[in-house]
């Protein structure tokens, strides 16, 4: 929406400067966006008040060289009249008058303008000259010369009653604002609208209110004119159709000034007719449409043109004014006149029944749609206009008589028409108006703070409300009743908002919230998750985040010797963005080894996890689980490249993944256990479930190398893992009390013992520290042999054994009987054998 | 037998003289004062001297003893501080080259940006309250004041799953769903969480990003809390010498609705490109909690009010550590992620 200034003071003052006015508008919630300054300070290129200045034509010579040119006498206040060399078409056509009296923008020698002839807009600065041995050091400007338009084969003519000599910046010089309009307010769409805000912000009174038209031109409002038969036939989306009767235009030209203005508020101007239609909507936000009146038909048996306002029947075409021939839908409101569609209701007029240069009687549609319905045509056919976007943010409905009026007067003034006497209004959807009780401790109390009564009267009515007191009470009750042109505000504190925003936000104080504290609770699964990510970024890992989205088929990679995963048990968008980003994510590892692999490109050692939730269909449940799970994937060197010789450049492997697990749950205070296990996307040697305090916590492995394959990483291993967050959530946050640290020596001891290859490891770990207890304070596995010492089949496991006791230094004695009761059991459960005892 | 100790005691200061290692101290002292050593077997020989003699003779040797004794022991310390320093000197390290490198983790830009917005309004008694990803059309739209067909529905580009369900817009179906589990408490939450709009990724707009909303509900709330809250957020955040402008606005789910802007922070107002030569930068959209959400949520609008706000989190980041390019965050190259 853009309004200039100059058409705004049409209605209101505007004794403040205008980065004020755009700062206050701001602030009241209608946002400019930008002011564009015409020929002003400020504008890209301001006219020179000395030497760009309003001129008289006062002849037109011929020139003595050349015939595609004339010499211009111009008159602008200076001692002499200035003859300039010009070729501008309608000044050729004047050749040889004189005593004319026709205003010019008139440019003196040293003048900054645009070049009319150059490409784009670049400046130059008018010289004098030379043409065809004529002297020549001023210029007729065209609009593009002064930055209008980009017009320039011919020149501007100004108004006959533009004053000569004066500047053009002070005469034709403006500002344009332009807003960005948040929200569905079809009231903030015009500049009338505008000036209504204006007023009420800086507490002026408005004038030449254009919808007191009538108040003139009295004319009488019928449903059944003698012009029109007038029909709704679905008033559900049509509340109301007005239709005025203009007789014996003659279409042309608008004059400068509506051209000019509808240029700065970004129209084209196209003809009388047209423009006046878009001017009164931009005027007063009430959008129109002229019908050629011949080209309306009537209905069989009926002596006069009829228009019903009906839904389309299904596949019901026509060709709009932009000639797209439009195929309708049975909930799209037409225009139609007794033999078809003259109109799509409220978005776009016909090519068949437009104005055209012939055109003498106009039918001149004021009418209101529901919004909604305009929004969905204007959606569904992709087709927007000025009007949809008016009628598609709730039109006032009593505009349309106003409207109508105003338009038929300046097409009798400007294109010297005869309008009917009466006008047609048929209102099927007339509303009463809405009155709302607005208690002055309801504004305090939402507010925060205490806004004068009358100030609160006078903001509501500016803005139109009419505003009673509705009981004696105080703090005060108002009655207020709401104007036709705000269907928006509906409750009080609607009204709230009008007073607050129009009394002004920088003027409230900011307090803190002293209202009572809300209970105050733990939150175990945001508090574990931190702790979860901070553990693990100490372990040195990467903390990435990646799309909820993906791509099926990379989840398919996780299982190399398949079956796929089954598309119908994912959530799939309706409306992806695209292939890869159509599905929610069930796991988290592909998006991990794909960052894997990306960053592989950079650096040769990437570890990274991921905390995120993965969306899990849940049959008989609307909404899928949303459970929350942490991905790890690590690869390369297991230490950074540096320069130092002791540097481990052998791969991170499963081994480094698992340590990261056993920190982190050592982290969290709880318990691992890992034993053998089975995932299609890990190699099957080398993958561990792992639970904690007994529950399932996921797999850990090294990726499978069809997997790695599939995902196009490198060779080596690459230790990976998922685990279910939940179940660590829920695990987690359980009280735990400290072990106390005894005072007494500790006495150490290494045990090796030869078992069979099979036996993991662990099981001879848990054997040794069940048994030991509880002076055996910690088992430690130092050492893993296998080789010709012991034979084939078995290994030797090497442990560093710490006993301890609480309340006493322990003897050799008590020593040597948990040692041997460790072995006896040792021989006796596993067969293993002392070695080297 | 006195000539025979001077010269023991010159031949034994002069070798001290040229030890120059502990062994050789050593060895030094085991030559002349050692059970075996040269003044040990005059001191035995001592007996068969006669009587006369013997108590001038003892009394020399025991002061060469004592002599050679002192001196062994300065020598001593002098060899100790001539090895200590030859010993540092042969352990000089070339100080310039780089340090052996720690396998430093990093949290992701955005997890660091949500903390330092929760360490903000933990202070003000806000919690964190999560709520879910994908959502159904009434708590995203219908139960927010946006019945189906509501223009405003098309401020917000949805993803679809189905007719009902939908990636959540914007984190504020979440308030309802506190609203409902806590009503009739008072609430003060934040609620984070990631968002979905279908957009085209750019440098500039991105279809997952995250959002914290913010929902304060209780029976003494008002606007000029909202604008106390957000002014001492973007203070806190942006920095305590921020200026804050509330603009009104609209939001379908807040009335009246107001958005808050900062003096841009890298023009200080002056106007440039990153705010649009504005000298404003949005930080917040706001407003006090629509009596239909109200009531939705379980509270009687006419003795409760809130209000609500939602903040970005990328852009903050992006503001704070001039980043031009919003794919940067999810596109999780680690060496951007190393910079935080």
């Amino acid at each position: 929406m853009r309004v200039p200034l100059s058409w705004l003071k049409d209605y209101v003052d505007i004794p403040v400067p205008i980065p004020q006015l755009a700062e206050r508008l701001t602030l009241a919630g209608l946002e400019v966006e930008t002011v564009t300054y015409i020929g002003l300070p400020g504008a890209e290129l301001p006219w020179e008040p000395d030497k760009i200045i309003v001129g008289e034509l006062r002849a037109v010579h011929p020139h003595p060289n050349a015939d595609r040119l004339v010499l211009a006498e111009v008159e602008y206040g200076g001692p002499a009249p200035e003859v300039v060399v010009t070729g501008a078409p309608s000044l050729l056509a004047r050749r040889g008058q004189t005593d004319l009296h026709i205003k010019v923008a008139f440019a003196l020698e040293g003048a900054h303008l645009y070049d009319g002839h150059a490409p784009g807009f670049q400046v130059m600065k008018l010289k004098a000259t030379k043409i065809r041995g004529v002297p020549s050091r001023a210029m007729v400007c065209s609009e593009k010369e002064l930055g209008f338009s980009d017009e320039h084969e011919d020149i501007i003519y100004l108004p006959d009653d533009a004053p000569v000599g004066v500047p053009l910046a002070e005469y034709l010089g403006d500002a344009v604002l332009e807003f960005d309009i948040k929200g569905p307010f079809a009231h903030l769409y015009s500049v009338f609208g505008i000036a209504r805000e204006v007023a009420a912000l800086l507490d002026l009174p408005l004038r030449n209110d254009p919808r007191r038209v009538a108040e003139s031109h009295p004319v009488s409002i019928t449903p059944d004119p003698d012009f029109i038969v007038l029909a709704i036939a679905d008033p559900d989306l049509c509340p109301r159709y007005s239709a005025a009767f203009i007789g014996g235009v003659r279409i042309g030209p608008s004059p400068f000034w509506m051209q000019m203005r509808l240029r700065l508020a970004g129209m084209r101007p196209i003809s009388n007719i047209v423009d006046i239609t878009n001017y009164v909507m931009l005027e007063l936000g009430q959008p129109l449409h002229a019908f050629d009146y011949h080209r309306l038909r009537p209905r069989p048996g009926e002596n006069r043109p009829a228009i019903i306002i009906r839904r389309a029947r299904p596949n019901e075409q026509m060709t709009t004014l932009d000639g797209t021939l439009r195929t309708f839908d049975s909930d799209m409101l037409l225009i139609t006149d007794g033999g078809g569609p003259v109109a799509v209701a409220g978005v776009m007029g016909g090519l068949e029944s437009e104005i055209t240069d012939a055109t003498t009687d106009i039918l001149l549609e004021s009418a209101n749609f529901h919004f909604l319905s305009v929004r969905r045509t204007s959606r569904l056919l992709g087709l927007t206009s000025e009007a949809a976007q008016r009628f598609g943010r709730q039109a006032d409905p009593e505009l349309t008589v106003p409207a109508a009026l105003r338009a038929a007067l300046l097409m009798a003034e400007l294109a010297g028409g005869t309008v009917a006497p009466s006008i047609g209004d048929i209102y099927p959807g007339r509303q009463p108006s809405r009155t709302i009780e607005l208690n002055h401790a309801d504004v305090t109390r939402i507010l925060g703070v205490e806004i004068p009564n009358e100030d609160i009267v006078r903001i509501l009515t500016a803005l139109e409300f009419t505003v009673q007191p509705a009981s004696s009470a105080h703090p005060p009750i108002y009655r207020v009743t709401v104007p036709s042109h705000r269907p928006d505000v509906t409750r009080p504190v609607d009204l709230v908002e009008e007073v607050g925003r129009v009394w002004g936000y920088d003027r409230f104080p900011p307090t803190l919230l002293r209202d009572e504290l809300p209970p105050q609770r733990p939150n175990v699964r945001l508090e574990c998750a931190e702790r979860v990510r901070d553990l693990l970024v100490g372990c040195g890992l990467d903390e990435v985040i990646t799309y909820s989205l993906v791509d099926i088929a990379d989840e398919g990679k996780l299982y190399p010797q398949g079956p796929a995963p089954d598309a119908a048990r994912y959530l799939r968008l309706k409306n992806p963005l695209s292939a890869d980003r159509a599905y929610l994510r069930q796991t988290l590892l592909p998006s991990l080894l794909r960052t894997l692999r990306e960053n592989l490109r950079f650096q040769e050692r990437v570890a990274i996890f991921e905390i995120g939730a993965v969306y899990l269909p849940v049959e008989g449940q609307l909404l899928p689980d949303e459970p929350l799970r942490l991905g790890i994937a690590m690869t390369g060197p297991r230490e950074p490249r540096s320069w130092l010789p002791d540097r481990q450049t052998t791969p991170l492997d499963f081994y480094d993944l698992k340590g990261v697990v056993e920190a982190l749950l050592a982290g969290l205070g709880l318990s691992g256990a890992f034993e053998r296990g089975q995932h299609p996307a890990f190699h099957p040697g080398r993958c561990a479930q792992v639970s904690a305090n007994g529950h399932i916590l996921g797999v850990i492995g090294e990726l499978h190398p069809l997997v790695r394959e599939a995902f196009d990483l490198p060779e080596g291993p690459v230790a990976a893992l998922e685990f279910d967050l939940e179940v660590l959530m829920d695990l987690w946050g359980a009280p735990r009390r400290m072990t106390p640290i005894s005072l007494h020596p500790p006495v150490y001891e290494d045990l090796a013992v030869v078992v069979d290859e099979e036996t993991p490891a662990v099981r001879v770990r848990d054997l040794v520290a069940q048994t030991g207890a509880p002076l055996l304070r910690s088992v430690v596995l130092f050492d893993v042999y296998r080789g010709e010492q012991i034979g084939p089949g078995k290994k030797s496991l090497a442990y560093r054994l710490t006993y301890q006791a609480d309340d006493r230094t322990l003897t050799d004695a008590e020593v040597a009987r948990v040692r041997e009761k460790i072995i006896r059991r040792l021989e006796r459960e596993m067969g293993a054998t002392l070695r080297g005892g | 037998m006195l000539e025979q100790l001077a010269q023991l005691e010159t031949d034994a200061l002069r070798h001290l003289e040229e030890v120059q290692t502990l062994e050789d101290l050593d060895r030094w002292y085991h030559t002349y004062l050692g059970r075996k050593g040269a003044l040990t077997t005059i001191l035995r020989a001592l007996g068969n001297l006669s009587p006369e003699e013997r108590p001038a003779v003892g009394q020399r040797a025991n002061e060469i003893k004592q002599r050679l004794k002192t001196a062994c022991e300065a020598r001593t310390e002098a060899v100790r501080q001539a090895q200590l320093a030859r010993e540092l000197e042969a352990g000089e390290l070339d100080v310039t080259l780089p340090g052996r490198p720690v396998g430093l983790g990093h949290l992701h830009i955005t997890t660091r940006t949500l903390r330092q917005i929760y360490a903000i309004f933990t202070e003000m008694g806000f919690q964190v309250y999560e709520a879910r990803d994908v959502e159904t059309d009434e708590m995203n739209f219908g139960l927010l004041n946006m019945p189906p067909h509501h223009p405003a529905r098309e401020m917000w580009d949805t993803f679809w799953i189905t007719d009902e369900l939908l990636l959540r817009t914007h984190t504020s179906p979440g308030q309802i769903r506190v609203m409902r589990e806590r009503c009739p408490e008072p609430i003060r939450v934040i609620l984070p969480g990631k968002c979905y709009r279908y957009e085209q990724i750019t440098a500039r707009s991105e279809h997952q990003f995250f959002q914290v909303e913010g929902l304060a509900v209780g029976r003494r709330i008002t606007m000029t809390d909202l604008i106390g809250t957000l002014t001492a957020f973007a203070r806190r955040f942006y920095g305590a010498e921020r200026r804050i402008r509330i603009r009104s606005s609209y939001f379908p789910f807040t009335e009246p609705s107001i958005e808050a802007d900062i003096d841009c922070i890298l023009c200080n107002g002056k106007g440039c490109r990153v705010c649009k030569y504005s000298g404003w930068l949005e930080i917040a959209g706001a407003g006090m909690v629509h009596p239909v959400v109200l009531a939705n949520g379980g509270y009687d609008p006419d003795e409760w009010s809130g209000f609500a706000f939602g903040l970005g989190v990328e852009r903050p980041a992006m503001l704070k550590y001039s980043i031009d390019d919003i794919r940067l965050f999810y596109s999780n190259d680690l060496r951007f992620l190393h910079q935080f």
